[in-house]
């Protein structure tokens, strides 16, 4: 895994935090990710982060739902095992439509999780890096990531000059756990003096 | 931001107006004469595009009130930057409510044979039925059923436009008004549950094949039309942002309306298809003989089928393909053209079902059937334009309008 350093600001309202999010984009700040407690509408739009693309999966998803249901049906009760019931038809489409769009929704959602988890990086064996444990209770906590040329002392009196309460700097992993990731490997891992500019 | 507050009717919306009206007037007595007048089939293709017409267009204008009260019990603030849109619409209940009555009472006082129960001769199930299916009720129920929606939603309009020039004084008082918003929006609700979602449809639609009956029926006839409401919702509101009107609506609020479009055309399909695959699994004569002539099977083909298929797939894969993706539903062009081709489809729809009852053997839809059509748009046009006139287009001092204004889907 990569180790990066962090330099992690939090908020206690998120009116300051909209101000600060435009504010750190302005500056050209590199900002890793913003941990809310909540939901809050407009905050994607706002750092910038593109639509999410999991709906274009969750299609492909359905559709592989729907054509593998439809055919398995269809190849069952006209070739491998036709039965005469009640006098219908061997190929009863109405009567399979209920089965087909269970079996989408079914492929949809499932793999729509299973994405969501992978894009998110979240399965029961990983353990995820918490900026603070409060986060999920009461503080907006927002986390600039420091490349070699950021000085973090110069950003950490950034965050407290546009509303940060409390200012610290961590060195946690990122990127991918499986397979590739970014080369920088074990980039700050270890050093704790201030990279300057 | 300077806001426009009063739609001015700009020339051109209203000769367009007055010119499908014309064209509605027009072909109502040249239907008149061509079908009206015919003595084998005593008037029915006549009265039959009169009553397609009228009921469908009063239930879609219906439907504006309904989301306006449905909004409301939700207490929902989303729709209140274009909430004088839905409105106006339906203030179009009172001149389309008025022709649908006289047309209806006409079926059964002239008798163009559409409703077969009116004539029961011996005929032991229609006997059965009478209790429900009686001139009186009929009446009665028709009168009470338009003037209580005409009556509640004058009610809720002046409720909305109370506000206008009283701003609330405090949050209690903002509360108070919220609660009385929800009992009329309620009243509205339970009303609304009791005619077009249960006996207005089976009075006034599905009568017209007296013998069969379905459950599911009215929920489809409610289905249709709200789509087809939220469709004209959408309409308008995308006119009015084009006329530079309704400066707090953006495509947040058209993206909300875009998912009413898809999510209820789903819903119409659902009901839809569980009534069709009920039918066609139990397979009873008695019942199936509502789609011999609808759909063609092995042994028999109906004359509606190409109909049938074609206004599913414009109700059902088009909305579903079209408006899936997010990027569409933002799209103004796109949403426009989704909702004439949605209020187009489930006219269809209403066609098929009014038609393929009566006139089995062969399709009719001819230039008649569309000129009345025309007539009621132009209605509509017209008095949702005049409509809009009368109140400021946005409710500024509803507790909810902020709420609105910062919306973000």
């Amino acid at each position: 895994m990569a180790v990066k350093k962090f330099v992690v600001g939090c908020f206690d309202d998120e009116g300051p935090l909209f101000d600060a999010v435009k504010k750190v984009r302005k500056s050209g700040y590199k900002l890793h990710d913003v941990y809310t407690p909540f939901p809050i509408h407009g905050l994607d739009k706002a750092m910038g982060l593109r639509d999410t693309s999991i709906h274009t999966a969750g299609f492909l998803y359905a559709i592989f739902g729907t054509t593998s249901m439809l055919s398995f049906m269809t190849w069952v009760f006209t070739k491998d095992f036709p039965l005469n019931v009640g006098g219908k038809p061997h190929f009863a489409l109405p009567a399979w439509i209920p089965i087909t769009f269970e079996f989408t929704v079914l492929c949809a959602c499932v793999g729509m999780v299973i994405t969501f988890c992978y894009l998110c990086q979240l399965a029961p064996f990983v353990k995820k890096h918490h900026f603070h444990l409060r986060a999920t209770d009461d503080l907006f906590v927002m986390v600039i990531e420091c490349t070699p040329k950021t000085n973090e002392s110069e950003v950490s009196s950034f965050l407290t000059s546009i509303g940060a309460k409390e200012v610290n700097v961590q060195n946690a992993e990122t990127g991918w756990w499986l397979g590739t990731y970014d080369k920088d490997q074990k980039l700050f891992e270890g050093q704790s003096e201030t990279v300057s500019a | 931001m300077a806001i426009k507050e009063f739609f001015a009717i700009p020339a051109r919306y209203r000769t367009w107006s007055m010119a499908l009206m014309g064209v509605g007037i027009l072909s109502v007595i040249i239907g008149f004469f061509l079908y009206g007048t015919d003595e084998h089939h005593h008037g029915a293709r006549f009265w039959a595009s009169l009553l397609q017409n009228s009921v469908f267009f009063l239930l879609v204008v219906n439907a504006a009130m309904f989301f306006i009260c449905a909004t409301t019990l939700a207490f929902g603030g989303w729709q209140m930057a274009f909430r004088r849109i839905p409105e106006a619409i339906s203030v179009a209940v009172i001149p389309l409510g008025i022709i649908t009555l006289i047309v209806l009472i006409a079926l059964v006082v002239i008798d163009p044979h559409i409703f077969h129960w009116l004539h029961p001769h011996g005929d032991k199930i229609l006997e059965g039925k009478s209790a429900f299916l009686n001139i009186g009720f009929y009446i009665i129920w028709t009168i009470l059923a338009i003037g209580l929606w005409i009556v509640l939603g004058y009610k809720m309009r002046q409720l909305s436009r109370e506000l206008d020039n009283n701003p609330l004084p405090d949050a209690e008082s903002g509360r108070k008004y919220i609660f009385k918003n929800t009992v009329w929006a309620s009243i509205f609700i339970v009303w609304f549950a009791l005619t077009v979602m249960s006996t207005v449809p089976w009075l006034w639609l599905m009568s017209i094949d007296a013998h069969w009956y379905s459950t599911m029926y009215s929920w489809y006839t409610f289905a249709s039309t709200f789509v087809s409401g939220m469709a004209l919702i959408t309409i308008f509101v995308v006119y009015m942002k084009n006329q530079g009107y309704l400066e707090y609506t953006n495509e947040e609020h058209i993206h909300d309306l875009g998912k009413f479009m898809f999510a209820f055309s789903i819903f119409w399909t659902y009901l839809w298809f569980s009534q069709y695959m009920l039918i066609w699994y139990a397979n009873i004569p008695e019942e199936t003989v509502y789609f011999k002539s609808r759909v063609t099977s092995k042994n028999h083909s109906g004359a509606y089928t190409g109909l049938f298929w074609f206004m599913f797939c414009i109700n059902f894969l088009a909305p579903l393909l079209i408006l899936m993706r997010r990027g569409s539903k933002r799209n103004y062009t796109t949403v426009t053209f989704m909702a004439i081709l949605i209020i187009f489809g489930h006219w269809l729809d209403f066609y098929q079902m009014i038609f393929a009852s009566l006139f089995p053997d062969h399709v009719t839809l001819n230039l008649f059937d569309f000129g009345v059509a025309a007539g009621f748009v132009g209605l509509i046009m017209y008095s949702v334009g005049n409509a809009l006139t009368k109140a400021p287009l946005i409710a500024k001092n509803h507790p909810f309008i902020k709420e609105s204004i910062i919306h973000h889907t």
